[in-house]
């Protein structure tokens, strides 16, 4: 047990990572304590498993600087190996092995059969939900199981040797909403005992849930912060949702007001938000003035959905005007 | 070693559930053999043949009907004309003929080394090699029957003429053993390719990256299954060879195993190898085809004599592990030799193994 004891359990100062001229990752920065859910979010091709391939040791980095749990990472990669959880992007157990034999391979590969208290098998599953209940029986294929269970399964596989850091890229990708509630239940139960998790997906709702996020576009951080500040940063006045007869004169009639900084529309509804001291009142007579027929406003609470549409809208349009202008998006914490 | 043993483990535990690869590795390598055995049988009977007896005597009839009596060729017509014998060779009623030159009874008695026309068609090369074999057995033999005076010549004479009338056993006894050594080589390259690449795609091999499996131990316990399976399907074949060719190596089988493994861990090496290049299990397939199974075949000795191909690619012959293999399988099959004679191959296919296996593991990086 050397040294993991204080300081942040992931810490990535400038990271850099090249595939030939294409630069994945430019440049990252961040810390993630112990106890802490960590969201790195971005579109597809964003950087997101690049930047964990790093900190994991499966990638060297072209510049920049890791430490996780307490181990510089390019002077040894196997020492963090040891000492991590990963559960990769692609579905990674073996399909031809039944859960048992795949944990228990993984077991083997950890040494995490050894000194411990107890089978690290049973307690992992136990952990995760798989033992007893939903009767599997022994003999099923990894492959023929549920995607729900068999996310579940790689998640114990990820924990057999109790990691005190997780990374899990988009664990949830594939699941339906009940599986990924349950599995982020999980999370949080790890994150509790003290583990650093960080985990990368598509869902914002999901983003949630983490202590902090970071949105990550072309390589680089764009966003980050709790998801309350990044929201109320974002959208300093209210955030109101109309629903009403009409929906494109309202939207039109609300882009063309200056106090309206954002109008979106969702499913069926629109989200405005507003500058700072404007109100609904003055929204329902500009509605009732453009003719769109009857309004319902309410005021609602943002979503990081609302957030990161602002804030990817902004840099998209920053990036576009002012090209090789300076360092830019780096410093957006 | 634990480590070792439990990606072992794995490995057997997928075999075994997989059962195409299961019916692959314990049925095909019988088929292989018979098939290939059968197909190697390169003794021809009943060869349409063609007489052109200029000399009209009653040895030339004696040597005309020497032919058709060996029941290795059938006389399929008489010609009176060298138009008529490239008529009978174009149109196909004959594969060979048979010229027998005026005064050929004349040489023959005066012991003037009397001389026969053996004409070919060389379209049909296999055919034509192994026909012109007979054909010349039948004329020696022919001379030597006639000439019991010749003594000092007789003996050689004699023995050619055992290894020319013996030829089947001769072709297969040849055969069966390069058919062996090149079901060890497709065995070992294609499973250790496929197994590694397979784990690339399903990304099972960046979980295992991922974990503190050293890269020796992963390395040892992707080949380790291989050789284990190598081992089993060699054995198979051995058995096979023996049951339905009657064939066994009369050299040392121990000797025999120990080489086997020798070869098996080089060209697990370049299975391997071949992992290392290629993304898909298609790639891993044509990588391996192209660049080491044809190659090796074609340039190993197993089709064309080394000692007749230009130098340049002799030399790259001296990098293959099949040459050495081939020599060795042969050498243990037919002749019985021991390490006193063999120990030039199994140094060099022990010096190939090592070569081969570390430039895999070089390039085998535990990252991505
Ligand atoms: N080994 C590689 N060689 C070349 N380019 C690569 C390699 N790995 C990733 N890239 C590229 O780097 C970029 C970032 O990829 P990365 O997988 O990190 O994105 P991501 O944010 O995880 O995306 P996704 O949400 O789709 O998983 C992509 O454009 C990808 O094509
Ligand atoms: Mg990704």
């Amino acid at each position: 047990m050397s040294g993991s004891g204080d300081g942040p359990a992931i810490l990535a100062e400038g990271l850099v990572k090249r595939f030939g001229v294409f630069t994945a990752v430019d440049g990252v920065s961040f810390e993630v304590p112990p106890g802490r859910i960590f969201g790195l979010l971005g579109a597809n091709g964003a950087g997101k498993s690049t930047a964990i391939r790093m900190l994991c040791g499966l990638l060297a980095p072209d510049g920049g600087r890791a430490r996780v749990a307490g181990i510089d990472v390019a002077r040894d990669p196997e020492g963090v190996k040891s000492r991590i959880g990963y559960m990769s992007q692609k579905f990674s157990l073996y399909g031809d092995l039944t859960p048992r034999e795949n944990a228990e391979f993984f077991s083997s590969l950890y040494d995490a059969g050894g000194g411990g208290r107890g089978d690290p098998i049973a307690r992992a599953f136990e952990r995760t939900g798989l033992s007893g209940g939903a009767g599997r029986p022994e003999g099923v294929l990894t492959r023929d199981l549920s995607a729900g269970y068999r996310q579940r399964l790689a998640l114990a596989c990820a924990i057999l040797h109790r990691p005190r850091v997780l990374f899990l890229d988009e664990p949830t990708a594939g699941v339906d909403p009940v599986a990924r509630r349950r599995f982020w239940d999980l999370i949080y139960g790890f994150a509790e005992e003290g583990a650093a998790v960080l985990v990368t997906t598509h869902y914002l709702d999901e983003a949630e849930y983490c202590s902090e996020v970071t949105l990550m576009r072309d390589g680089r951080i764009v966003a980050a912060g709790k998801p309350g500040d990044l929201k109320r940063a974002c959208f300093p006045g209210i955030v109101l949702e109309i629903e009403c007869g009409s929906t494109g004169p309202a939207l039109e009639a609300l882009r063309r007001e200056p106090w309206v900084e954002e109008a979106a529309v969702f499913g069926s509804r629109i989200h405005a938000a507003l500058a700072p001291g404007f109100g609904s009142d003055r929204v329902s007579s500009l509605l009732a003035a453009s003719g769109a027929g009857e309004a319902k406003i309410r005021e609602t609470d943002p979503t990081l959905e609302d957030a990161f549409l602002k804030i990817v809208s902004s840099t998209g349009a920053a990036s576009l005007g002012g090209a090789g202008s300076g360092p830019t998006g780096g410093g957006a914490r | 070693m634990k480590r070792v043993a439990s990606l072992i483990r794995k490995e057997l535990l997928q075999l075994k559930r997989d059962v195409r690869m299961r019916a692959m590795v314990l049925v095909a390598p019988v088929m292989q053999v018979l098939v290939l055995g059968y197909a190697a049988d390169m003794d021809v009977r009943n060869v349409p043949t063609a007489v052109y007896d200029q000399d009209r005597s009653s040895d030339s009839r004696a040597v005309a009907e020497a032919f058709r009596a060996s029941g290795a060729f059938v006389l399929a017509e008489e010609c009176s004309s060298w138009s008529d014998v490239d008529d009978a060779l174009l149109s196909g009623r004959a594969e060979i003929v048979v010229a027998i030159p005026p005064g050929f009874s004349r040489d023959l008695r005066s012991r003037a080394s009397p001389q026969l026309g053996l004409v070919v068609d060389g379209s049909r090369s296999n055919t034509a090699a192994v026909a012109l074999a007979y054909a010349t057995g039948i004329a020696s033999s022919f001379g030597a029957r006639l000439q019991p005076t010749a003594a000092p010549r007789g003996p050689s004479v004699d023995a050619r003429i055992r290894v020319w009338y013996n030829p089947e056993l001769r072709s297969r006894l040849f055969m069966v053993p390069g058919i062996f050594a090149l079901l060890a080589m497709v065995f070992t390259i294609i499973l250790t390719a496929l197994a590694v690449v397979k784990e690339k795609e399903a990304g099972t091999l960046e979980q295992l990256m991922a974990s503190p499996l050293r890269r020796g131990e992963l390395v040892a316990g992707k080949l380790a299954p291989f050789l284990l399976v190598s081992t089993v399907t060699l054995t198979l074949a051995l058995v096979a060879v023996r049951v339905f060719f009657g064939i066994a190596p009369r050299g040392s089988l121990g000797l025999l195993a120990l080489l086997s493994v020798l070869f098996s861990v080089s060209t697990l090496g370049i299975g391997l190898f071949v992992s290392t290049l290629a993304r898909t299990q298609q790639q891993a397939m044509l990588f391996s085809i192209f660049f080491f199974m044809f190659p090796m075949m074609i340039l190993s000795g197993f089709v064309f004599p080394i000692e007749n191909m230009p130098a340049a690619i002799r030399a790259v012959t001296y990098f293959m592990p099949l040459r050495y293999y081939l020599r060795i399988v042969r050498s243990l099959f037919l002749k019985g030799s021991g390490l006193a004679v063999l120990w030039p191959e199994a140094l060099a296919l022990a010096g190939l193994a090592a070569l081969y296996v570390s430039v895999a593991v070089a390039r085998f990086r535990k990252r991505m």
